[in-house]
């Protein structure tokens, strides 16, 4: 193998370099100055990040287990944004946390492990390294999830999330052996041509998928959604809600519309139903929550219930629709999480209740949360209405109109949520509202950024025309 | 003809808004009146120009006005499917775009004395003109796509607007309540959109609209439970339009919707977003007529006149004037509604399309007087009730005769507005339906009454301990008034049927003078009752009302109509759906240790900390789950 062709591997390289980088600063930099680590890491994965926009050919490596074309690099750089934006709403915490505990490196470098595991879900060629990303990107968050450990509802967290995700991942293992056994091989493109509908391969098929439908959240796997996103730190469940899920959701896609293509009577089926309890349970549920991370943990339940629409139709539409759809799902909730956090890391304030007349006190955050709220509500002309449109349009184009109407339903009830928290913040006044404060500039650029993404990605048509295009590649 | 100076007409007002929003704070309440107005005022030449360049200088050709479309291609949705956007002008955009920019303007003028004072000054001149914004881009779309876009903000604005007393729990209340109502309507709409999309293959309305396309010639090629897909889809499109005008039952939202100043009421509720429906179904119109024999054309008719009969009755019994106000533009709406759904296409037999157009027209200029007249009023004694009010023409002399005006037009009396537009409209139905006609005569006849009962109310009869002398409201605020009379006097005189009409080609409408003379009686009989039993203080209304008892208990409380949807909303749904809900997420989801047996709260005091029990639920849920699963999708469901 030629040096040459490692370079298809450039996002994972490049990544592992800024972790070692990392890993040996951490060991030399004196504890008095380990907050300059935040501005390191920051700055190092911005330069990753931007190395990623480079192209990159489409091509396999390791004899086809892994494998890089445009829509996966796309989808890359889409993950490097969305973890970038995150970096920049977590430094203020994050330092926060170094100058108390002179600790926290291994928030950069674990959550850029778990994001190069995704990088290998996403390139997979075939089971084995499907899994080990998998992997991956889950145990070095499970660590994340309990990084307060002096907080008992962070170790909480962390514990849970571990043995969920164990049990997930033993289950989707065991399904994959299945799969193995009926089709003789683990290699996607092998197993596409001896895929058969026998008991046994559906049986696989089934606990592969609920490996992957307790990563998206999906109903009835997503149980540990609401207690971890409560107990972790904001940032984590942040990626959670936003990274992972997306990653998760871009691997099912290609799965789907590839490898298991010959089992969609199946599937559209088994989508169907979960599409309608995800988004009602998410819904329902959301609109009694008081505690703001628990209600967007709600909220991206009932959003994951939407992308499923766009999975169930299996056409160049679908793909091009889900993909759109959740690089617009990103920036929206990563704005939503990122005024939480400002919120929580300046005052430690993380209830509704607490956002009561936060017009008055901080206008621009509380503009950025309805904007936010709007966008994750579908409302026009910013970003989310867009990527919800396409969606259903998506599922309308294959005939699912009961579907379509019941998601529409779900969009006017989630509708009335977000607009609790807009009441809140706008047309109540609160006996003890969050007093003005001023952002640094990490968060201040870091919600810019997403504010830029909610006006601009969907009035930017050019952007949509370039996803439909890339979609072509799943055919 | 030159028209790409038509973008300026919406950006204008987007750039206002964008200016006084980034720079609420630093600029002062004065200069943004001033900046609103003015933004306003250029949108409002604009409109005036453009409508008379195309009307009487260069929109005709042979005989027949041209559409100008402008547009690029947004993004291809699929390869066959693409989204443009681009404004489109042909006579009912151009006419709209007149009636949206002289009401907000007038508005605008208004407002400057009316808001006078209220912190947020600069926040409500940013709305208004992103209402303004949101209103012309939607007159001025090019397909469904866009326009439902715009559709969807213009629901924003109001809702902000309404919003806008955000002290007052009632207003909050109501703008929520608006919104979410009509954004249910719209989901009628937006499924609309979706399967006219996917069975025309085309957003476009002129490719829609076109009766000689292949859209409108196909329409039978699919159907569904009996009827053409595409009659589906209208039907669906005209759920949207019914929620925005507040057509029975979606009008739910449109009366609380009062708690907004008033301002905004004249400006939204009166004659702009409620005619949204009217003008998306006459921009739909040769579809309505000609998919499906227009069968979805009758069934716009029959919502149109039982939602004007049904507010006129409830109108006679409010005793907050904007409410009776509301009402009647419900009622209002209706009739146009009912006229569009009568008319036919060609020529004569398009009396009613371009009667419901006339009377949006003239309605919106009249009402629009109406509600500033009321917020004069409301402005001087403090109070929307009619008991507050009473012999106010001596202090209120322009308000007065400005008021009457209007109230003589909505009630059909010659030579306003109201009258020719009415008559039309009556004409039209008389020759298609004469049941309609019936019905039609009915309301001219309530709406009269119930507008004098009224104004008698406020301008006459007794007069009521004021705290302090009403007194005329200030110039700001009467010469929009004034200027607004002028033109319920004039408008009425514009020949609409040269100008606006269904196939684009004028045609002579004459008066119809039996009509004519029926329907000024009707309205006249009206006004003397009112005045029988509300310009003299004395008994006879509470005679009347108690010898009606029950029905007007009935009436007097909008037929109950809201209690049964708080009742559908909160016990059946709250009760059986939600709470249930609820309560399992208490207590399995959150997974509290509470009422589980003393043996169970030992153990977890012992690994309190954990919590252990709760990640075996989960872990329990999940192994479920795949097992639920599995078994369902292996041997039941695996077609």
């Amino acid at each position: 193998m030629e040096l040459n062709s490692f370079l298809l591997m450039r996002h994972e390289l490049s990544l592992l370099a800024v972790i070692l980088i990392l890993l040996i600063a951490e060991i030399f930099i004196s504890p008095g100055r380990k907050k300059h680590i935040v501005s390191i890491a920051i700055v190092l994965f911005g330069l990753h990040s931007i190395s990623g926009f480079f192209p990159l050919a489409d091509s396999e490596l390791f004899g086809g287990m892994f494998r890089s074309n445009e829509l996966i690099h796309f989808f890359k750089n889409v993950l490097n944004l969305g973890v970038l934006i995150l970096l920049l709403q977590s430094a203020d915490w994050i330092k926060e946390k170094m100058t108390d505990k002179e600790r926290g490196t291994e928030f950069f470098i674990l959550l850029f492990a778990s994001l190069f595991g995704m990088y290998f879900m996403i390139s997979a060629g075939d089971f084995l390294m499907f899994y080990i990303g998998l992997e991956l990107s889950t145990l070095p968050i499970a660590a994340l999830a309990a990084f307060e450990v002096m907080k008992r509802k962070s170790s909480e967290a962390g514990i849970k999330l571990i043995l969920s995700a164990a049990m997930a991942s033993g289950v989707s293992l065991f399904g994959i052996s299945m799969l193995y056994a009926t089709a003789g091989s683990i290699y996607f493109d092998e197993i596409l041509l001896n895929i058969s509908a026998s008991h046994l391969t559906l049986l696989g098929f089934l606990l592969f998928f609920a490996g992957l439908a307790f990563k998206i959240s999906l109903v009835p796997f997503h149980f540990w959604t609401a207690d971890v996103y409560e107990g972790a730190p904001i940032s984590i469940a942040s990626y959670l809600s936003v990274i992972s899920k997306g990653a998760a959701v871009f691997i099912l896609m290609i799965l789907l519309f590839t490898v298991l293509k010959p089992l969609m009577h199946i599937w559209e089926n088994l989508i169907y139903v979960l599409a309608l309890a995800t988004m009602f349970t998410g819904n329902l549920f959301a609109l009694r929550q008081e505690n703001m991370k628990r209600f967007l943990a709600f909220s991206s339940i009932a959003q994951a219930g939407f992308i499923l629409l766009g999975l169930i139709t299996g056409t160049q539409l679908g793909t091009a629709t889900v993909v759109y759809f959740v690089t617009i799902y990103i920036s929206s909730n990563l704005a939503a999480f990122g005024v939480v956090q400002a919120i929580s890391s300046q005052t430690g304030r993380e209830n509704m209740k607490d956002y009561e007349g936060l017009y008055r006190t901080n206008p621009k955050l509380s503009l950025v949360m309805m904007l936010a709220l709007f966008s994750l509500a579908g409302i026009p002309p910013v970003a989310g209405f867009f990527g919800k449109f396409f969606l259903f349009t998506a599922a309308a184009s294959q005939g699912y109109y009961l579907l379509v109407f019941l998601a529409v339903v779900n969009v006017t009830i989630s509708l009335y949520y977000y607009l609790l928290v807009i009441r809140a913040m706008f047309l109540r006044r609160g006996d003890d509202p969050i007093p003005f404060f001023k952002n640094k500039v990490y968060m201040r650029i870091g919600i810019v950024l997403t504010v830029i993404g909610i006006l601009v990605l969907g009035l930017y048509s050019p952007l949509y025309d370039y996803i439909y295009e890339l979609s072509g590649i799943l055919k | 003809m030159n028209l790409s100076y038509i973008l300026l007409i919406p950006f204008v007002p987007l750039a206002v808004f964008l200016v006084l929003g980034i720079f609420n704070q630093k600029i002062k309440p004065a200069v943004s009146g001033v900046i609103g107005v003015a933004g306003l005022g250029i949108s409002t030449l604009l409109s005036y120009y453009t409508a008379f360049q195309y009307f009487f200088v260069s929109g005709k050709a042979d005989g027949i006005y041209q559409t100008f479309v402008d547009k690029i291609v947004w993004l291809h949705l699929t390869d066959s499917l693409q989204i443009d956007m681009g404004y489109l002008i042909d006579p009912i955009s151009v006419m709209m775009l007149v009636v949206v920019s002289t009401v907000s303007l007038m508005v605008n003028l208004y407002s400057r004395g009316y808001m006078k004072g209220d912190d947020g000054y600069t926040r409500f001149f940013a709305y208004l003109s992103l209402f303004s914004f949101s209103m012309f881009g939607l007159v001025l779309s090019t397909n469904l796509f866009q326009i439902y876009i715009f559709w969807e903000l213009v629901g924003v604005s109001s809702f902000l607007l309404i919003g806008y007393y955000y002290t007052k729990s009632s207003a909050i209340a109501a703008a929520k309540k608006a919104f979410i109502v009509t954004r249910f309507a719209d989901f009628g709409f937006l499924i609309g959109i979706f399967v006219m999309g996917y069975y025309t293959g085309t957003f476009d309305f002129q490719e829609l609209t076109d009766p000689e396309g292949a859209v409108i010639l196909n329409w039978a090629s699919t159907s569904f439970m009996g009827l053409s897909v595409i009659t589906w889809a209208l039907l669906l499109i005209f759920m949207g339009g019914a929620g925005k005008s507040a057509m029975f039952p979606l009008h739910i939202w449109l009366p609380d919707a009062m708690e907004g100043p008033t301002p905004v009421s004249a400006l939204i509720h009166a004659a702009t977003m409620v005619v949204a429906g009217v003008y998306l179904v006459a921009r739909l119109f040769p579809m309505y007529y000609l998919v499906e024999e227009g069968f979805a054309l009758e069934i716009v008719a029959y919502v149109g006149a039982f939602s004007s009969l049904f507010a006129a009755i409830i109108a006679i019994t409010q005793t907050d004037i904007k409410r009776v106000l509301a009402f009647s533009t419900m009622s209002q709406l209706g009739y146009m509604m009912m006229a569009l759904g009568v008319s036919g296409f060609d020529g004569h037999e398009g009396l009613g399309f371009m009667a419901s157009m006339f009377h949006l027209f003239t309605h919106a200029m009249f009402k629009a007087l109406l509600f500033l007249g009321a917020g004069s009023v409301i402005h001087a004694v403090h109070s929307n009730y009619l008991k507050d009010m009473g012999a106010l023409r001596k202090y209120m002399p322009v308000t007065n005769i400005t008021f009457l005006i209007a109230a003589l037009a909505i009630a059909g009396v010659p030579p306003l507005a109201g009258f020719w537009s009415k008559d039309e409209i009556l004409v039209a139905v008389y020759e298609h339906n004469q049941f309609l006609y019936l019905i039609g005569v009915l309301v001219a006849g309530l709406t009269a009454f119930y507008m004098f009962r009224i104004y008698f109310g406020i301008f006459w009869g007794k007069e009521t301990k004021y705290e302090h002398t009403p007194h005329e409201s200030p110039k700001s605020m009467s010469i929009p008034l004034i200027i607004l009379a002028l033109l319920t006097i004039v408008v009425g005189f514009i020949p609409f049927s040269e100008l606006v009409t269904a196939d684009k080609m004028a045609f002579e409408a004459h008066l119809n003078i039996p009509l004519a003379v029926i329907a000024v009686s009707v309205g006249l009989v009206g006004i003397c009752l009112a005045w029988l039993f509300y310009k003299k203080e004395n008994d006879l209304s509470d005679r009347f009302a108690h010898a009606f008892g029950v029905f007007y208990k009935w009436t007097s409380q909008k037929f109950y109509f809201d209690e049964i949807y708080l009742f559908m909303a909160r016990k059946v749904f709250y009760k059986n759906v939600a709470a249930p809900i609820a309560f399992f997420d208490k207590k399995f989801v959150d997974g509290t240790m509470e009422g589980i047996g003393n043996k169970t709260v030992l153990i977890s005091q012992k690994i309190k900390g954990m919590q252990s029990g709760k990640v075996q639920d989960y872990a329990f849920g999940f192994i479920a789950g795949v097992v639920i699963i599995a078994f369902v999708f292996i041997y039941i469901w695996t077609n």
